[in-house]
């Protein structure tokens, strides 16, 4: 940069703050003042224009730009805040330096929009990736959690396994289901498993397909799958579709397919209460007789 | 009356996600029940996992279309893939080239009230329409 210019520029620096100051006092930020006080975003505007001056003293801080568009993301301000400061801090640099310089040229025009353009577009293009970044880390983040309470697999009874399915399945959740299903059939020993639909919202071929080739999978192994939780809707459209699901039953909630994995796993409910009554009713009866 | 209500780019696989929700949405507010709603997300979840699978990029568009005495919400799928080669074979059931169920455009076809492909190298239209009864 023209030594000349910075001069001017550092000589300036304080008129050119409270210009910006105003400039993004009077756009910007409008519908979060309700939220953030004045002085929260005095104070992000200070650092941040003393960050754009620093660089042209000493070159560029990588790391307090980091921080910086990382405070932004933290606060949740838009990124439009980032571009169109830069935008008004260039825009006023150059009519700064046109102001103190008395000269209609255009070449001298051209020459001091390029310098200053050399100056703030390094530093706003650093701070829009690191931005970005940012957000790409927090995505990346959630899409981690999700996988964690994405396909957890329940044993309810000896024998007997449950896998509640919620929310929509993509080709990446329905490897984990075969995953995690196979490896907790042959973990926890189970003979029946329940896969619970009741919260995927769309059963079309392609989750029907995994649903039917994780079923198959598992009756490999020994064990026999039951699909629960269609509802009436699905039940037309897989109806419709032609989806074949005959190869495994089925039933329309989970109480009736864990009724039905008992009675596959030999066993019956018995009502306790029930049984204590007709004992003592027995007694009762027998005492009568005596 | 006939008017363009949304459309919806499918790129990546999490569009499909988008494009059901906009199309439910739709589905709800020009008064399908909820077994109709059902059924027209399930159809577009087809036909934007085509889109996918089978191409780089393509749109899914809504619009509400009525004649005398019906209404109804037409869903328009366009792609710049390569086409569908022979139409017929991709209509019968259990024919598939990714090793899915085969099940899919057959099915939407059944699913919805209207049907129509339209394919050649440059790419594939197809228009769904179901009636409000």
């Amino acid at each position: 940069m023209n030594p000349e210019y910075k001069d001017i520029l550092l000589d300036y620096s304080d008129e050119i703050i409270k210009k910006w100051m105003d400039d993004l006092e009077d756009n910007k930020l409008k519908e979060y003042k309700s939220t953030v006080s004045n002085e929260l975003i005095e104070q992000v505007n200070r650092e941040f224009v003393n960050l754009i001056f620093s660089k042209l003293k000493d070159g560029v801080n990588y790391e307090s730009l980091e921080q910086f568009s990382e405070r932004i993301v933290n606060l949740g301000w838009p990124l439009a805040y980032l571009t169109e400061g830069m935008q008004s801090f260039r825009s006023i640099c150059i009519r700064t330096i046109l102001e103190q310089i008395d000269n209609k040229d255009e070449a001298f025009f051209l020459e001091v929009m390029d310098d200053v353009n050399n100056w703030v577009d390094p530093i706003k293009n650093q701070l829009i990736n690191e931005y970005s970044n940012n957000w790409n880390n927090i995505i990346s983040l959630q899409k981690v959690a999700l996988q964690e309470l994405s396909v957890p697999l329940i044993p309810v009874m000896e024998g007997i396994t449950v896998m509640p399915l919620v929310g929509t399945i993509d080709t990446d959740r329905a490897k984990l289901i075969m995953e995690n299903l196979l490896d907790g059939v042959i973990k926890s020993r189970a003979e029946v498993v329940l896969i619970d639909i009741t919260g995927v919202p769309v059963v079309d071929t392609m989750v029907a397909h995994h649903i039917v080739q994780a079923a198959e999978a598992v009756r490999l192994i020994g064990s026999t799958c039951i699909l629960v939780g269609i509802r009436p809707e699905i039940a037309q459209t897989i109806v419709n579709l032609g989806i074949d699901l005959s190869r495994f039953p089925t039933k329309s909630s989970l109480k009736k397919g864990f009724e039905k994995a008992l009675e596959m796993t030999n066993r019956d409910i018995v009502n306790v209460k029930e049984k204590d009554a007709d004992i003592i009713d027995d007694m009762v009866q027998s005492i009568d007789k005596e | 009356m006939k008017g363009s209500l949304s459309k919806v780019p499918i790129s990546k696989e999490w569009d499909i996600v988008g494009a059901r929700q906009t199309g439910r949405n739709i589905a709800k507010e020009l008064g399908f029940g909820s077994v109709n709603q059902a059924r027209i997300a399930t159809t577009i979840s087809e036909l934007a996992r085509n889109i996918y699978l089978y191409t780089e990029y393509g749109e899914i568009s809504f619009e509400e279309v009525c004649e005398k005495t019906k209404v109804g919400l037409k869903i328009i799928a366009t792609d710049s893939g390569p086409g569908i080669k022979d139409i017929s074979r991709v209509m019968e059931d259990g024919y598939s080239t990714s090793g899915g169920l085969g099940a899919g455009l057959p099915g939407v076809k059944r699913l919805m009230d209207e049907f129509d492909v339209e394919s050649n190298g440059d790419g594939t239209k197809i228009t769904v329409i179901m009636w409000l009864r």
